[in-house]
Order: C-alpha cells, then sequence, then structure tokens
C-alpha cells in the first residue's frame, strides 16, 4: 500500500492551506500546581477514592501484616506477584503456609492463560509512582511484573511511595523523562477498578479488568 | 467577551428596527427609542433600513445577502453607535458581516460598521448605565435569552440585570434556562417537528417556573414561544423586553404612543 | 470508494421515528441532562477557557504538520517493530485488515470501541471474508447483539434501558432476565472472557497517536481495551490520519479535556499507551502490532483553511450531549456513523453532500455544541459553510465539498432572488411593509408545520417605519420656529 501512503501524503502536502495560522501552546494552566507532598497524598488518595479505589496508608515497613490482613478480608486464596522485585521478595521471605499461596508470573501467557484467567483471585504490583491531579498510579509492565498481571485477576493491590506521588501526568513526564528514555512497550495510568456505565449509565464495576484496585501507600 | 465602552457616552445613535420589530412588533421599537431619549440621547432612524440579511445568509444565499448587507451600509452610513433590539440581527451585523465580507473591496468599511453595533439592552445597561423605576403592579417574569444573544454577544446576564432594577417584579429562573427554543428561522418549518417538541419543552419549563410572563429580546423565540403557549391556551404570553421595561416605568397598560403587533 | 455511500434512512424519517416514540425520547433526555451536569462539575475547579485553547493550539499545530507528523510517527513505530499501512478509503483499511487476518490464518477477532471501524463498517467486511468479530465494549457488545448500529460515539447503547438490554442478553445470551446492572455486567464479562482467550487477533481504534514517540493512546473504563490490546497474538490498531499530535507533553491537556467532556471524568479508568509489540524477554501483550492509518476523506477536508477545523475533533462526544436536537432525536436518527453536530459536520465530507443533504439543515445554530467543545470547533460557522456549499450560494467563494450544488433548486433561488430584490431596495422594501400592513386581515391561518403548534403572529397595523416617519415629521414640526 505505499501506493496509498505516496497519494495521502501527497494530497496533505499540496492541498495545505498556505496562511496555516497556529496560536501558541501556552502549557500554563496545566502546570500551576504548587501543593505540597501532604496536599498532594490527600488529592491523590480522594480522587482515586471518587472512583472506587481503595488507599490504605501505612508505613513502610508495616505492609505485610496490612495486605495480609486484605487478602483475608477480600478471601482471597492465591496472590500473583513479582520474582525479583525487593519487595516481592520481602514479603516472600515473611510467608508462611496458612496464607494465600504465591504464585508467579514465570512462563508467557500461552502456556498458562487458562490458569491466569480462571483461578488467580489477586495480584500485587510495584508502580512508577503515582499523580494527585487524577488519582491515578503509573505503571510500566515488564518481564517481571508482566501486563495482565494488572488487569486480569479480580483484585489488584498496588504499592505506592508516598514521596513518589507527583502532582500531574505533565509534571511525571518532565521529572521521569520519558521522551528521553523513550517508552516501554506498553505504559500504562490506572485510576480505580475496570468499570462501565453503558447499561443507563449506571456504574458498576470489574467489567474486564479487576473489580477492586487497592493501594498501600507507602510512607 | 464583552464589547469596550465608549470614552464617554454618545448623545446620538442610529436605530436598526430588524425587519421583524418593523413588520411585527414596532412597540418593541418605540419602546426602545423612548429608553433612550430618555437617556437624552437622540434617535435617528434611517428609512433607507430594511433587513440585516439573516435570513438568505443562514441558508446558504451567501449572494443575495451580501447584496441586502451593501444596502445597510449605505442606509446606516455615519459614525455614531448603531443599536439594535435583537441579539440576533446584532451578531449577524456585528459577526456575520465581517466574514461575509473578508476579501472583498468593501471588507474595510463592513467592519467599521461591525464595530459600531450594540444589542439595545447592552447599550442601555452599560453604556447609558439605565435606572429604572418601576411604577407596575407585582409580577412574576421569566427572562428567555437567545442563543444569539447569549453565546455570539455573550449577554447571558443583561436581561435579567436589567429585570431585576424592577422592584415590582419578581424574576423567575426556568429549568434549562440556556437550551435553545427551537426557533432556528427556516428550522421552525424545515424541520417542524423537532421545532415543535424544543419549543413544547421551553414552554413547559417557563410556565413550570411560576411565570406569569415571559420577556425576550429577539422575535423570533417570542413569535415561537408565545405562538406556542397562545395555541396551546398556557396563559403565558410573551413580550419584547423593551417593551416590558417601557411598559414597567409607565402607569400601568397605559402605552405611551401607538401600539402595534399581535392583537 | 468507501463501502459506506449511503445513510441507513433519510434523516426525516429517523427524526419522525424517534420524535414518536416517548422511551427512546425519555432515554436521552435523562442521559444527556446527566452527562451535561456531570462536564460542567468536572470543570468546575478548571480555567476552562485557557485549557480549550491550549486544546485547540495542540490540535491546530499537529495539523499544520500532519504529513511530517504521520512520517514521524511511522518511522518511530517501525523502528519499535509495529508495521504502518495507510488506507486511502474505508475499504482499503478493510482489506489491509482482512489480509493481515487471513495471513495469521485468524478465525475470529475481538474488537475494542472504535469508531472508525464503525465508519468503514469493517465488521460486516470481516464476516463477509469468514471471520468472526465480536465487540468487546460492553456498550458496543449490546448494540451488536441487538444488530444495530451505536447511538452515541462514546456511549453506545445510550438509547436503551436496563429493561430493554435486560430482555436482550436474554434473548440472545441466555443471560436470567435482572434488573441487577451488576448482575448483567458480570454475565457479560463471562462471556466476553471466554472470547479474550481465544481470539487470534485484537483490534482497537486510537485516541492520540504521538509522533515524537511513536505512541498509540487508547482512553478506555472497562478494560476491554487493554485486552484487546494485549491478549491475543496480533494487535491491529485502525485510526483515522488526522488523531497524530506532535509531543508526549500535549497528552495532558488533550486527556483532561477528553474524559471531563465525554463523561465529566477527570480521568478514565486506564489509560493504555502502547509503543511496540512483545519484546524477546516480556511474556504479554501481542507479537505483532500493526496501525492502519485511514483517510477516507479527511486529505480532503485538510484542502480548506475553514473545513479542516473539523479535523481537530477529538471524539468526546460533548457536542451531541449538549445540542438540543440530538437530545430530542437521538443518534439513530442521523443514519450516518457520526451523530449530532459532528456528524453533521463531518458526515457531508465522508459520504458527501448528495447523501447527507438534510444535516446541515437540521440545527438552530444556537451554538451550544461550539459552546462546550474542547478544542473550539467553530460548529455553527462550518453548519453555515455547509449550507452555503449545498445551495452553491456564493459566486465569490467556490464551492469544494463533493456533492456540492445538491439543494440548488430553481424554486429556492427564485425565492432568494426576490427576497434580496425587496430588501436591498429601500423604497421596494417599505411599499412592501405598507402593503403588509394593509392586508394583515387577510394573512393566512396556516403555516406548514409552524401553525401545527403555535398560532401564526400578524403584522403591525403600521410599521415602524411608518411611525417614525410621522413621529419625526410632528417633531419636526414642533422644532420650527414660528412665523
Amino acid at each position: 500500500m505505499n501506493q496509498a501512503r505516496a497519494a495521502i501524503l501527497q494530497r496533505l502536502r499540496q492541498g495545505r492551506p498556505a496562511d496555516f495560522a497556529v496560536p501558541e501552546s501556552d502549557f500554563t494552566v496545566v502546570r500551576q500546581r504548587n501543593w505540597s507532598l501532604e496536599e498532594r497524598i490527600e488529592r491523590f488518595q480522594q480522587k482515586i477514592e471518587s472512583v472506587q479505589g481503595q488507599v490504605h496508608r501505612v508505613a513502610e515497613d508495616h505492609w505485610i501484616p496490612v495486605l495480609i490482613r486484605l487478602l483475608a478480608e477480600h478471601q482471597i486464596n492465591n496472590l500473583l506477584l513479582s520474582e525479583n522485585k525487593a519487595p516481592a521478595q520481602a514479603l516472600r521471605e515473611q510467608w508462611h503456609e496458612d496464607l494465600p499461596s504465591l504464585l508467579s508470573y514465570q512462563q508467557p501467557l500461552e502456556a498458562w492463560k487458562e490458569t491466569l484467567f480462571n483461578q488467580v483471585d489477586a495480584a500485587l504490583t510495584s508502580c512508577r509512582g503515582g499523580i494527585a491531579e487524577t488519582g491515578s498510579l503509573i505503571l510500566w509492565p515488564d518481564a517481571d511484573e508482566p501486563r495482565l498481571m494488572s488487569l486480569v485477576p479480580p483484585v489488584h493491590f498496588v504499592l505506592l511511595q508516598a514521596k513518589q506521588i507527583y502532582a500531574t501526568f505533565d509534571e511525571v513526564l518532565r521529572e521521569q523523562a520519558w521522551v528521553e528514555q523513550g517508552l516501554p512497550t506498553n505504559a500504562l495510568l490506572i485510576s480505580g477498578p475496570s468499570k462501565t456505565a453503558d447499561i443507563e449509565q449506571t456504574l458498576a464495576y470489574g467489567v474486564h479488568g479487576p473489580k477492586a484496585l487497592i493501594v498501600l501507600l507507602l510512607e | 467577551m464583552s464589547q469596550a465602552l465608549p470614552p464617554t457616552p454618545p448623545t446620538q445613535v442610529i436605530f436598526y428596527a430588524t425587519c421583524l420589530v418593523d413588520l411585527y412588533f414596532p412597540d418593541a421599537g418605540l419602546a426602545g427609542i423612548q429608553l433612550l431619549e430618555r437617556q437624552g440621547i437622540q434617535v435617528i432612524f434611517p428609512q433607507n433600513q430594511t433587513c440585516c440579511g439573516q435570513p438568505a445568509y443562514s441558508s446558504g444565499f451567501n449572494d443575495q445577502a451580501r447584496e441586502v448587507v451593501l444596502a445597510q451600509l449605505e442606509a446606516l452610513a455615519g459614525d455614531c453607535p448603531i443599536v439594535l433590539p435583537s441579539g440576533s440581527c446584532a451578531a449577524m451585523m456585528k459577526h456575520h458581516y465581517p466574514e461575509l465580507f473578508a476579501g472583498t473591496p468593501q471588507a474595510q468599511a463592513i467592519q467599521a460598521l461591525a464595530d459600531r453595533v450594540w444589542e439595545l439592552s447592552d447599550f442601555l445597561l452599560r453604556v447609558c448605565q439605565i435606572q429604572l423605576q418601576d411604577q407596575g403592579q407585582p409580577i412574576k417574569v421569566a427572562m428567555h435569552t437567545s442563543c444569539s444573544a447569549r453565546r455570539e454577544m455573550g449577554l447571558a446576564e443583561t436581561g435579567p440585570q436589567l429585570l431585576d432594577q424592577l422592584s415590582q417584579v419578581e424574576r423567575v429562573e426556568q429549568a434549562r434556562a440556556s437550551e435553545c427554543c427551537g426557533f432556528g428561522g427556516r428550522f421552525s418549518l424545515r424541520h417542524a417537528d423537532i421545532s415543535a417538541a424544543m419549543v413544547a419543552d421551553k414552554a413547559q419549563a417557563l410556565k413550570a417556573a411560576g411565570a406569569e410572563r415571559f420577556v425576550t429580546t429577539d422575535c423570533g423565540c417570542m413569535m415561537n414561544i408565545a405562538g406556542y403557549t397562545e395555541k396551546q391556551g398556557l396563559g403565558l404570553p410573551g413580550q419584547h423586553l423593551l417593551s416590558f421595561l417601557w411598559e414597567r416605568l409607565n402607569a400601568e397598560g397605559q402605552a405611551p404612543e401607538e401600539v402595534g403587533g399581535r392583537s | 470508494m468507501s463501502l459506506q455511500t449511503i445513510p441507513l434512512h433519510s434523516f426525516d424519517a429517523g427524526a419522525q421515528a424517534a420524535l414518536n416514540n416517548p422511551q427512546v425520547r425519555r432515554n436521552f433526555r435523562q442521559a444527556m441532562d446527566g452527562l451535561m451536569s456531570k462536564r460542567a462539575a468536572a470543570f468546575a475547579d478548571w480555567e476552562l477557557e485557557p485549557l480549550r485553547e491550549l486544546g485547540a493550539a495542540i490540535r491546530l499545530r499537529a495539523l499544520a504538520r500532519l504529513p511530517e507528523l504521520l512520517e514521524q510517527l511511522e518511522a518511530n513505530l517501525q523502528k519499535q517493530g509495529v508495521q504502518v499501512h495507510w488506507a486511502q478509503t474505508g475499504e482499503e483499511a478493510c482489506q489491509i485488515i482482512r489480509d493481515i487476518c487471513q495471513a495469521r490464518g485468524a478465525k475470529s477477532v475481538i474488537k475494542g470501541k472504535s469508531m472508525v471501524s464503525e465508519e468503514m463498517e469493517l465488521n460486516h467486511f470481516l464476516e463477509a471474508a469468514g471471520i468472526e468479530a465480536l465487540e468487546s465494549d460492553l456498550g458496543e457488545y449490546i448494540v451488536q447483539l441487538a444488530e444495530e448500529t451505536p447511538s452515541h460515539i462514546i456511549m453506545p447503547a445510550i438509547h436503551k434501558n436496563t429493561d430493554e438490554i435486560s430482555q436482550l442478553l436474554h434473548e440472545k445470551t441466555g443471560t436470567e432476565p435482572s434488573h441487577d446492572v451488576d448482575y448483567l455486567t458480570a454475565s457479560a464479562r463471562q462471556q466476553l472472557r471466554e472470547k479474550f482467550m481465544t481470539a487470534d487477533v485484537g483490534i482497537s481504534g486510537v485516541n492520540f497517536a504521538v509522533a515524537e514517540t511513536g505512541t498509540l493512546c487508547l482512553v478506555e473504563n472497562e478494560g476491554n481495551g487493554r485486552l484487546t490490546t494485549s491478549v491475543p497474538a496480533c494487535h491491529i490498531a485502525v485510526t483515522g490520519i488526522e488523531k497524530v499530535i506532535e509531543k508526549l507533553e500535549d497528552v495532558t491537556p488533550l486527556l483532561a479535556l477528553l474524559t471531563r467532556s465525554a463523561t465529566g471524568q477527570h480521568i478514565t479508568t486506564y489509560f493504555n499507551m502502547v509503543s511496540a509489540p512483545r519484546q524477546a524477554d516480556e511474556k504479554d501483550g501481542p507479537e505483532a502490532v500493526h496501525l492502519v492509518l485511514v483517510d477516507s476523506g479527511r486529505s480532503a477536508i485538510y484542502q480548506d483553511e475553514a473545513l479542516l477545523d473539523t479535523l481537530r475533533c477529538i471524539r468526546c462526544g460533548a457536542c451531541m450531549n449538549h445540542c438540543p436536537v440530538y437530545t430530542r432525536i437521538g443518534g439513530h436518527a442521523y443514519g450516518t456513523t457520526y451523530p449530532g453536530p459532528i456528524g453533521k459536520i463531518l458526515m457531508p465530507h465522508l459520504l458527501g453532500l448528495e447523501a447527507t443533504q438534510d444535516l446541515p439543515s437540521a440545527s438552530t445554530l444556537c451554538g451550544a455544541c461550539a459552546e462546550v467543545c474542547p478544542v473550539k470547533i467553530p460548529i455553527p460557522r462550518l453548519l453555515q459553510r455547509l449550507r452555503k456549499e449545498a445551495v452553491d450560494g456564493d459566486s465569490l467563494r467556490p464551492s469544494r465539498v463533493r456533492g456540492h450544488g445538491v439543494k440548488r433548486h430553481w424554486r429556492e433561488r427564485l425565492i432568494w432572488s426576490v427576497w434580496r430584490q425587496i430588501h436591498a431596495r429601500p423604497r421596494a422594501y417599505r411599499w412592501a411593509g405598507n402593503l403588509l400592513t394593509r392586508l394583515r386581515g387577510l394573512m393566512p391561518k396556516q403555516l406548514g408545520g409552524w401553525t401545527r403548534v403555535r398560532t401564526l403572529p400578524k403584522p403591525a397595523a403600521r410599521t415602524l417605519h411608518q411611525l417614525m416617519q410621522t413621529r419625526d415629521a410632528q417633531t419636526k414640526t414642533a422644532q420650527e420656529p414660528r412665523a
């Protein structure tokens, strides 16, 4: 279809109006945010809770007992988590037999699709930070925490460092230098559990993705 | 968005009637003229004015519209403000004339004309800073601001502010006040059923707000809504804002000069 | 030629049917009221005007460099392992997608929401080639089960209430009838999960394509878009050529505008950025990613500096949510893929004015659409332009939209020509005004659709011209010095 490519580009080049006036892009309106860390945390929490996300503020060294309690509350029998990331390793070390079994995403999706879709109750992932303005989590899935961990199991737990809550997505792009370092295969903003309002504008959660999104906010 | 005020209030204005006021609601025109005169402003009425050209323009007949506009350009020559008792026709002159004549030899003259244009209630409120002393009986009134007045001229607050000066007038606000009444010129004939559905909702909202009367600055909306309320027997007459204001300044029921219009 | 050449039915017939259906009217009124107030609340703490200015500037900046940005997007995506295809028409795009599917031996396709794929009627095309295409967005799924088309670009099944949907799911999938939306949703989830696991190809749309980084951005709440772009071994994204934006930083303001304008959300649940297929060490994601860039009339719109404002659109649907006409008649009445104000200014370019001749006139030009448009498309001005094109009404500016002049009719021209004769000549106008006052008792009692629900106003006894002539004469006499 190189012919189509050439024809389209030629039409666009030849047809482009000569005096194409482009106004200045003034980004001030999305950049003026001078929120303190506490303000960012509160705003993040308020925004994500407004869309049914759950936030538990916990001390950095106390999240595992909280997670254990939450797993019990949600009657979770198994938890999918990373093999290599430090928090996951810490958790594996403290684990014992009476607790839900721990699973890892060791093989490619195709090798265990049925199990992943039908038998995994919950997943725990890390994230690259949060966004206060929209109550969003920033995830860059990778080989250790593949994409479907945050999508297929009905409950998704996320570890978020409080000090990594940025004001806006715009700030994230600059502070984390996304353009300079290049984007991963898949990058995500996740803001709450999966939802739909397609039936008479009535909200229902967990339509295709997780029914519950639980953030452990580490302070 | 509001128009810049002149450094000193003008002593003279040209009154542009618009064809609907001229032919169907001259009382609104007279009321406007007398309100201006009451402010000590001399009002000039050029006999050569006809129609702003909007009917042809909004039907896509730009050529015919241009010829009619040029006749207005001639009739409205001068440099004093031009005031109109209609948001829709004012928007036509102010915003659409320059577009219609862009790139033509008359572009500059047309722009100069457009710059002189004022919607009259805005002119009375902001330029004349009119003060209204209510002489009438208590009444509940709803303001219907036309879409052109609201969105093209930025006058959503003008009518309500004028009405709120009247001590005996209780202004009630209808639900979905900013929604179009469904007139739209030829739309009301070409898409009559959609228009009918829209005007029915508008009239019912005005009625439900408890209004005894509705006022507007645009005769298209007035014909549409009042025509509906009359035919349906809703007991909710409409009146041009200027006629209403003039009536409130004078003894009840005593129109100051000859009145035409609906009978 | 595109497959879709004629709308499903005439606009008038569609509007009539909707107006006579109280259920449809209630569904839309209620839904639009809700959407309008949600949008207003979502922008309450924003400086909206500067944000809209920025949105418009970003879109215009992208359009100003459209061919260059498309090339940059393509080069970056190719470098990252994504295959890029170009299609001049919807049919060409369908063929490209069919060929990709057939080369993989694909039998089933799962789809995320894509209005471009609706525009080119992809599902029918694939089905004719023996490939099952299943919609996975809940609204689209409902519409597909009902064998209908979306009635809104964001909420495809908004014309149906829970009752109707429950009945439909019962008939088509065996789901127990229920008013419990959670139950109905869970049931659809279960059925679609099976399909996700077995589908050979996932097809999605694109909300923004970032040239700078070669990134396809998808905005969604359900997660079906993420499943579509992650589970099947092949992901095909399809988009109109106008969806490209220059920089990654352009995303923040556009996303802020899009979700708030569309549904009053500060953000959607998922903002999904795809830049490459699965890498060697990765364990999920499609092994092949394709992007199909569709022109289908867009480059023709681009030729005209006024009309190209149409291409700024980010498909939020706010114009339809705020349109008093759309609210009364709903999306199906239009008979076109994109309904409402954006449909009225876009469809004439995609289908030609012959097939869409009733759309430009079906507006009061009230301007509610332009007032809320997040990228400030001057919709009423573009409607006005299309009205002019439909009658070839401007000899200074020749028409250029396909099918222009379709409404050029001698009777219409005669009317306006007489109108001009009267109104361009003050004496003729005054004479006609005088005549009207004399005939005021003889005015007809009926005037088409107007008098079905309204009375007809009566001309005044004397015109303002006459009144003022008398008045000015009196003033003059009074002012003359007495002899």
